[in-house]
């Protein structure tokens, strides 16, 4: 059976500083410690088990690849369980690990938050009238894009192969519904007078089917294998084809889906029928029409439309919920995002409009429409590019997204307690719950262990392994007993 | 084990529909020009004033 799928969100946001001269690095840097130190002790990122340079397909690269993040930037653990970084020239949150769709939209959510709070703090510091801007999307319109990544757990023993294949029709089809929407192409050769609109905001940048890249030549399926948890039981499938999304619901059913397919695949309940002919050109091409309309070409040698293949992987996944149950991505979760799954679909074929409050290049595309009508403006005019940036702005009072009637999941207060509450689910709850309770014995975590130091030599390390273990369920009683890290570092026998 | 062909519909995701106020009988896509109208006169409000550097300055 299908193990648990333990999932999460990064999302790098683009930045902007207004008033003032400014390196995105800085900026990005000014933002994070802003933040982080209004709210906690800074526990500093630790790098001891990154290794990024590890291919799923078994080999390794030792010198290709200079390290992700460099060390010496900006990189805190914060009480949420959640990872608040800089990264190449963009301040990051990586959600904590969730157990479900649903939990990650939360605490995607509870990062905007964050980043918000950020922006108003740095306002303050900086006091020069210069702001920090930051933007939750993937491009700034002139070829450089930036990411919003998914992870998602999965089984080592599943052949890598099969999971390569089998997903790729989901990554190369679901924009139709979690595409953010993007006015103009920003692909060689391809001008916007040709494609004045998008469905993907990612699709452009997409040159390889399978690889390791992440920011250069990137492929569909990306093949860095660093499990952060035991290497021999799991992979980690870290997906880089996403868009970022402001609206909940396209975040939710870009997860949701993703997390049933990759338990179908597990189970070997997709079938390799649908693998698409050549997904490179099929992720541009299904991008470049938000008719919906354009065939694709599959393996087989038929010619599908993105919502006849995501029709076809629907009811298999229908069929999949019937015959094994969708205990692996939450069951009441799961059988939420079937049906919103066939609500999108249908309103996709049959009335746009009915799902503008669910999906982001549906609501974008009316604005831009009404707007280019109403100041009779030329395809991918200037303004109609800033009004595409605009939407995607996290400042509450000229975002776009929160203007256009989108529909929420998650409330308020659940944000709000997010920011600084971790899942209680899996072993960010354990992570969290130090971290508020003992930050000055902390002096370094990462997703897969912490380490402490509580005065007496050496500093002691405690593995985190398995991602659903140190839930509420396993260790809450014992974090509220222990009145010292030490008294717990004891009682855990590390 | 024969294969189910009946497909089972799921239940819908969103039992209720919000109502806004719009004039008697008039048609959906009045109904929904005239909110984007709306949007649009917010929306003059807080865009950039000037786009063409916005979008130029713009650079990640």
């Amino acid at each position: 059976m299908a193990i648990a799928k333990v999932c999460g969100i990064e999302t790098e946001y683009g930045i902007q500083v207004r008033g003032a001269e400014s390196n995105p690095v800085a900026a990005s840097s000014v933002l994070i410690n802003a933040y982080v130190s209004g709210v906690l002790r800074k526990v500093s990122w630790d790098y001891e088990d990154e290794q990024p340079g590890n291919d799923a397909r078994g080999f390794r690269y030792e010198d290709v690849f200079a390290p992700e993040t460099e060390t010496q930037l900006v990189n805190a653990v914060l009480t949420n369980g959640a990872r608040y970084y800089v990264d190449h020239a963009h301040p990051e949150i990586s959600t904590p690990e969730c157990i479900n769709a649903w939990d990650v939209v939360r605490w995607d959510r509870a990062a905007e938050e964050i980043v918000r709070v950020s922006m108003d703090r740095a306002r303050r510091l900086l006091n020069d009238g210069s702001e920090i801007v930051t933007y939750k999307n993937n491009s700034d319109g002139k070829g450089n894009s930036y990411g919003c990544h998914e992870n998602y757990l999965v089984d080592r023993a599943t052949p890598f192969g099969r999971i390569v294949s089998q997903i790729t029709p989901h990554f190369v089809t679901r924009q139709v519904f979690c595409g953010a929407g993007k006015v103009g192409s920003e692909l060689a050769g391809t001008s916007s007078q040709a494609v004045p609109y998008q469905l993907s905001q990612r699709a452009d940048f997409f040159e390889e089917e399978v690889g390791l890249e992440t920011t250069l030549k990137r492929p569909i399926v990306n093949t860095r294998d660093e499990p952060h948890c035991d290497p021999q039981k799991y992979r980690r499938l870290h997906v880089i084809v996403g868009d970022a999304n402001m609206a909940e619901v396209s975040t939710y059913l870009k997860v949701g889906t993703t997390a049933i397919v990759l338990a179908m695949i597990e189970d070997d309940m997709v079938g390799s029928d649908l693998a698409v002919a050549n997904p490179v050109s099929a992720i541009r091409q299904i991008s470049h029409d938000p008719t919906l309309t354009r065939t694709v070409l599959l393996r087989e040698g038929k010619r599908v439309t993105a919502l006849e293949l995501q029709w076809s992987l629907l009811e298999r996944a229908q069929k999949y919920e019937r015959s094994h149950g969708l205990e692996s991505v939450g069951e009441a979760v799961g059988l939420d995002v079937l049906a919103r799954w066939e609500t999108v679909l249908s309103g996709l074929e049959s009335d746009r409009d009915s799902v503008a409050g669910w999906v982001d290049w549906v609501a974008k595309e009316r604005l831009v429409n009404a707007f280019a009508a109403r100041h009779d403006l030329r395809p991918a005019d200037a303004k109609l590019k800033a009004l595409d940036l605009q939407y995607h702005d996290l400042r509450a009072d000229r975002c776009l997204a929160r203007r256009v009637g989108l529909e929420t999941l998650v409330g308020d207060d659940d944000v709000r307690t997010a920011m600084t509450e971790p899942p209680t689910t899996t072993r960010a709850y354990f992570r969290g719950r130090c971290l508020q309770k003992w930050p000055n014995d902390i002096v370094a975590a990462n997703w897969d262990s912490m380490v402490f130091d509580v005065g007496r030599d050496p500093l002691r390390r405690v593995p985190m392994m398995e991602p659903l273990k140190g839930t509420a369920e396993h260790v809450a009683n014992l974090l509220d007993d222990c009145a010292t890290a030490a008294e717990l570092l004891s009682r855990l026998g590390s | 084990m024969a294969e189910r062909t009946q497909k089972q519909k799921p239940t819908p995701a969103r039992t209720e529909e919000t109502v806004t106020d719009a004039p008697a009988g008039a048609p959906q896509g009045e109904k929904l020009k005239a909110e984007l109208d709306d949007l649009l006169d917010e929306i003059d409000e807080v865009l950039e004033t000037n786009a063409e550097d916005f979008v130029k300055s713009y650079v990640q």
